[in-house]
C-alpha cells in the first residue's frame, strides 16, 4: 500500500492543492445598495455583494431581522454607511452575527464616511428639539459623485489589503470607474448648469451633498424637522415661502407619503418630484452612475416643465 | 574631556549668577544705550511695517469672502478651536460615536470618549375605572430605565440597564455579551431576561401595551419574568432553507418562578427559534421554549414551562414607516409541583397591532390563563389599544383593558401611558 508511487502522488495532489488555490471570491455585505454598487465596480468578480436596505426603503428603519443576520454570519467585509445613519438596526445584526471578522474595529468593518466629505456637521449645541438630528453629519454623503469617489477608493484600499493579489485588478476597475464617472459627470454638470442657483424645497434632509454639487439652493423642507412629520403650521408656512421666492420644484423620497408635497404643489404652482436617493430606488437605476443619470434627468426636465429658471 | 566638561559647567554658573547682578544689569556703558536705542527704533519700524501689511493682507481677505458668498459657512471664527479626539473607526457600528467629538476640559478629558450610551426611559402609568381589586394607582411613576452600554475590548460588549422605580433600585439586566466565540456561539453572561418566549426577553418600555398578557403574570412571573444571573450561549443552526437559531441558559434559580433551594439545583432553559422571509415585506418567526426549575412550595418541588410563539409581520417596504402589521400568539403550558397536587395550567394571548399613520399604532390583544399554582382559576380578558408617538423618543399609550378574574370579579379598565427617553439612540425593536 506504501508503495513510492502512492506517496508521491499524495504528495502531488498536495502540492497542486496548495499551488493552485482557487481564490474564493470576497463575501462583502454592504448596509445600502450604493455601496453595494461600488463595491462590484471595484471589485468586479473577485468579490460578491450583497445590500440590507432596498433603495426604496427608508435607510433610518430598516428592520433587523434575521434573515440579514444570516448574509452578515458569512460576510468577509460589511461596508456601512456610517455617521449614525444605520444606529436603529446595524448593530443588534452585527452582534448576532458570530462574525468576528465584522466587529466594529476589525478588519472586515468599513465605515465609508471616514474618508468622505461630510456636510451639515453641527458645530455647537444639539438637543432633540431639533428633531432627529445627526450629531456626526449629514449621512446622505454619498449623493455627491465627489464622494462616491472617495468610497470606491476606501473600498479599493480594503479589497486590496484583503486580497493583495488583486491589487492590480482592483486598481483598474478604480481606474475605470473613475473615468467613467469623470465622463458622466461632465454630463451631469453641462445639463445642471443652466439652473445653478435655483431653489428648491426638499422633504427630508437627504440631498444637501447632490444640491451642493449641482448648485440648487434648498430654501426649505416639508419635514418641520428633520424625522418630525408635516405639520399644518409650517406646511402654510413654507407655502407662503415658495410663493415669496418663486419656488417651483419640490424634491421627495420614494419612502414618503406624497399627501402634503401634493397639496403644497397646488397651492404654489410647483411639481413633485420622486427622485431616488439610491441605487434601486426605481428598476432602472441598476448602478451608481445611472443613479445620477436618473435623479439629474428628473430634475431638468421637472425645471423645464415649470418654465426653465 | 571631564575637566574640560567641568569647565563649561562652571562657567555657565558664573555667567547665571553675573546676569543675575542687579548691579550689573541697571549700569549698561553708554556705547550699550545707543546700541539700546537703535535696536529699539528698528523694532519700531518693524512694527509699522508689520502693520501695514496685516492691515492689507486683511482687506484682501475681505474683498476675497464678499467676492464668494456661496462658499459654504465655516465653523464660527470667533470660538477658539476645541481640541477633537477621533474616535476608533467603526465604534458606530455598535452603537458608538465616530469622527472627531469636541472634548471638554483638559487633554486628558480626551478618555471621555470611551464613556458608555447612556439613555433613561421614564415610563408613567395612569389607571382609571373599576380594577376590581388591582392595586395600581391612579398615577403613577411606574420606573426610570437607565442604560449604560458600550464596547469593552475586541473580544466583548456591556449591556446595564437598572431600573429605578418609586421605592426600588434594580438591575433589570446587567451581562456581557461575547459576540465572535469561535465554534459561532454567542454568549451572554450576567443578570439577563431570558430568551422564554417573546414577552420575557422585553423591556417595559418595548411592550407593545402598558402592561403584561394575564399568561405572563400568571405563569411567566410577571413583569419580573423568569430574570435572573445565568450564562446564555446561543448559536446558529446552518441549514440552506431558513434561519434557525438555539439558545441554552442555566440560571441560578432566582426568579419569580423558580427558587432553587440548594447552590446545585439550577434553572435550566431552552429556545429553538425559526425565522423565513416569505416576501421582502412579510415575515414568519416561530418559537419554541422550555424552562425547568425548582419552585418554593417545597424541597423537591419543580416547574416545567413550555411555550411556542408565531409572529406574523407585514411591512411594505416603501411604506414601512406609515404602514405596519403585527399578529402574534404565544401558548404557555406549566406544570408545577406543589404540596397539594400538580397543577398542569395553560395560559395564551393573541395580540394584533397596526400601524395606520406614522405616528398612530392601534392594537388588540385576547387573553386567557389558568393560575400556575391553582389550574382550576382561569382568568380571561381582552383589550384595546391606542399610540401615538410625537417622535421616536417619546409615546402616550391608551389601553381599555377588561378582565374576568377566575374567582369572581370583573375589571374594566382605563390605562394610560407616557413613555419618554433621552440619550443615546437605542437600537429599534424587532
Amino acid at each position: 500500500m506504501r508503495s513510492p508511487f502512492f506517496r508521491s502522488a499524495a504528495a502531488l495532489a498536495l502540492v497542486a492543492a496548495m499551488a493552485s488555490p482557487v481564490p474564493a471570491a470576497i463575501n462583502v455585505v454592504t448596509t445600502t445598495e450604493d455601496l453595494a454598487s461600488i463595491t462590484r465596480e471595484v471589485g468586479g468578480d473577485r468579490v460578491k455583494v450583497e445590500a440590507i436596505a432596498k433603495g426604496y426603503q427608508d435607510p433610518h428603519f430598516v428592520e433587523a431581522k434575521p434573515s440579514f443576520i444570516l448574509k452578515l454570519h458569512n460576510a468577509d467585509l460589511l461596508v456601512a454607511v456610517g455617521r449614525e445613519l444605520e444606529v436603529g438596526w446595524l448593530p443588534p445584526l452585527i452582534q448576532q452575527s458570530r462574525n468576528a471578522k465584522i466587529q466594529p474595529g476589525a478588519d472586515g468593518y468599513l465605515d465609508a464616511s471616514l474618508t468622505a466629505r461630510i456636510l451639515e456637521i453641527p458645530t455647537g449645541q444639539i438637543t432633540r428639539a431639533m428633531g432627529d438630528v445627526h450629531p456626526l453629519g449629514n449621512p446622505h454623503y454619498w449623493l455627491d459623485p465627489g464622494n462616491g469617489r472617495r468610497i470606491a477608493q476606501a473600498i479599493e484600499a480594503k479589497l486590496a489589503r484583503m486580497s493583495p493579489g488583486d491589487t492590480g485588478t482592483f486598481a483598474a476597475r478604480y481606474a475605470d470607474f473613475d473615468r467613467r464617472l469623470k465622463e458622466a459627470e461632465a454630463r451631469w454638470d453641462a445639463a445642471m448648469a443652466p439652473y445653478r442657483g435655483l431653489k428648491i424645497v426638499t422633504y427630508h434632509r437627504s440631498w444637501p451633498n447632490f444640491c451642493e454639487r449641482f448648485g440648487l439652493d434648498v430654501i426649505g423642507y416639508v419635514e418641520p424637522r428633520p424625522g418630525i412629520p408635516p405639520s399644518p403650521s409650517h406646511t402654510i408656512e413654507l407655502i407662503q415661502e415658495m410663493k415669496r421666492q418663486g419656488v417651483k420644484i419640490v424634491l421627495v423620497e420614494p419612502y414618503f407619503d406624497l399627501k402634503t408635497p401634493n397639496s403644497i404643489a397646488r397651492e404654489t404652482g410647483a411639481k413633485v418630484v420622486v427622485l431616488a436617493p439610491s441605487v434601486g430606488g426605481e428598476k432602472e437605476i441598476t448602478d451608481y452612475i445611472r443613479l445620477f443619470d436618473y435623479d439629474v434627468n428628473l430634475v431638468v426636465s421637472a425645471i423645464e416643465e415649470t418654465g426653465g429658471k | 574631556m571631564r575637566s574640560i566638561s567641568f569647565a563649561l559647567f562652571f562657567g555657565f554658573i558664573v555667567f547665571l549668577v553675573g546676569s543675575r547682578d542687579p548691579a550689573f544689569a541697571q549700569t549698561p556703558p553708554a556705547s550699550d544705550r545707543e546700541e539700546l536705542a537703535r535696536l529699539r527704533s528698528d523694532l519700531e519700524a518693524l512694527r509699522g511695517e508689520y502693520a501695514e501689511r496685516i492691515a492689507a493682507l486683511e482687506q484682501r481677505l475681505s474683498a476675497l469672502q464678499a467676492a464668494a458668498p456661496t462658499a459654504p459657512p465655516s465653523p464660527a471664527p470667533s470660538a477658539p478651536a476645541a481640541p477633537e479626539a477621533q474616535v476608533p473607526p467603526g465604534a458606530a457600528g455598535a452603537g458608538g460615536p465616530t469622527g472627531a467629538l469636541p472634548v471638554y476640559g483638559g487633554v486628558t478629558a480626551a478618555s471621555k470618549v470611551f464613556n458608555p450610551d447612556i439613555a433613561v426611559v421614564g415610563d408613567f402609568l395612569g389607571a382609571a375605572g373599576d380594577g376590581a381589586g388591582s392595586t395600581q394607582p391612579s398615577l403613577s411613576f411606574h420606573e426610570a430605565e437607565a442604560s449604560f452600554q458600550a464596547i469593552v475590548d475586541p473580544y466583548a460588549r456591556a449591556d446595564f440597564f437598572l431600573t429605578f422605580g418609586p421605592d426600588e433600585v434594580g438591575v433589570e439586566e446587567a451581562y456581557v455579551t461575547f459576540p465572535a466565540v469561535p465554534g459561532g456561539l454567542l454568549t451572554k453572561i450576567g443578570k439577563m431576561r431570558t430568551a422564554f418566549g417573546k414577552v420575557d426577553g422585553m423591556h417595559n418600555h418595548t411592550l407593545p401595551w402598558t402592561d403584561r398578557p394575564l399568561v405572563t403574570d400568571n405563569l411567566v412571573g410577571g413583569e419580573e419574568g423568569l430574570a435572573d444571573s445565568g450564562i446564555s450561549i446561543a448559536r446558529l443552526i446552518p441549514n440552506p432553507w431558513f434561519f434557525l437559531e438555539a439558545t441554552a441558559q442555566v440560571y441560578a434559580g432566582d426568579s419569580a418562578v423558580f427558587q432553587s433551594p440548594e447552590r446545585s439545583d439550577l434553572a435550566y432553559l431552552g429556545h429553538l427559534r425559526g425565522y423565513q422571509d416569505l416576501s421582502e415585506s412579510t415575515n414568519l418567526d416561530l418559537g419554541g421554549s422550555i424552562a425547568y426549575g425548582h419552585n418554593d412550595s417545597g424541597p423537591d418541588s419543580t416547574t416545567r414551562l413550555l411555550g411556542v410563539d408565531a409572529t406574523f409581520r407585514y411591512r411594505p417596504l416603501r411604506r414601512a414607516i406609515y404602514r405596519q402589521l403585527l399578529a402574534r400568539t404565544e401558548l404557555v403550558w406549566s406544570r408545577r409541583e406543589q404540596p397539594s397536587g400538580m397543577q398542569n395550567s395553560f395560559g395564551t394571548y393573541f395580540e394584533l397591532d397596526y400601524k395606520f399613520a406614522r405616528r398612530w399604532i392601534a392594537g388588540a390583544r385576547f387573553d386567557y390563563s389558568g393560575r400556575a399554582d391553582d389550574a382550576s382559576i382561569k382568568d380571561k380578558g381582552g383589550s384595546l389599544l391606542l399610540t401615538w408617538w410625537p417622535s421616536e423618543f417619546s409615546q402616550i399609550r391608551a389601553q381599555y383593558r377588561h378582565t374576568r378574574y377566575g374567582e369572581g370579579g370583573t375589571a374594566n379598565e382605563l390605562l394610560f401611558q407616557f413613555l419618554f427617553s433621552i440619550g443615546a439612540h437605542g437600537a429599534h425593536p424587532f
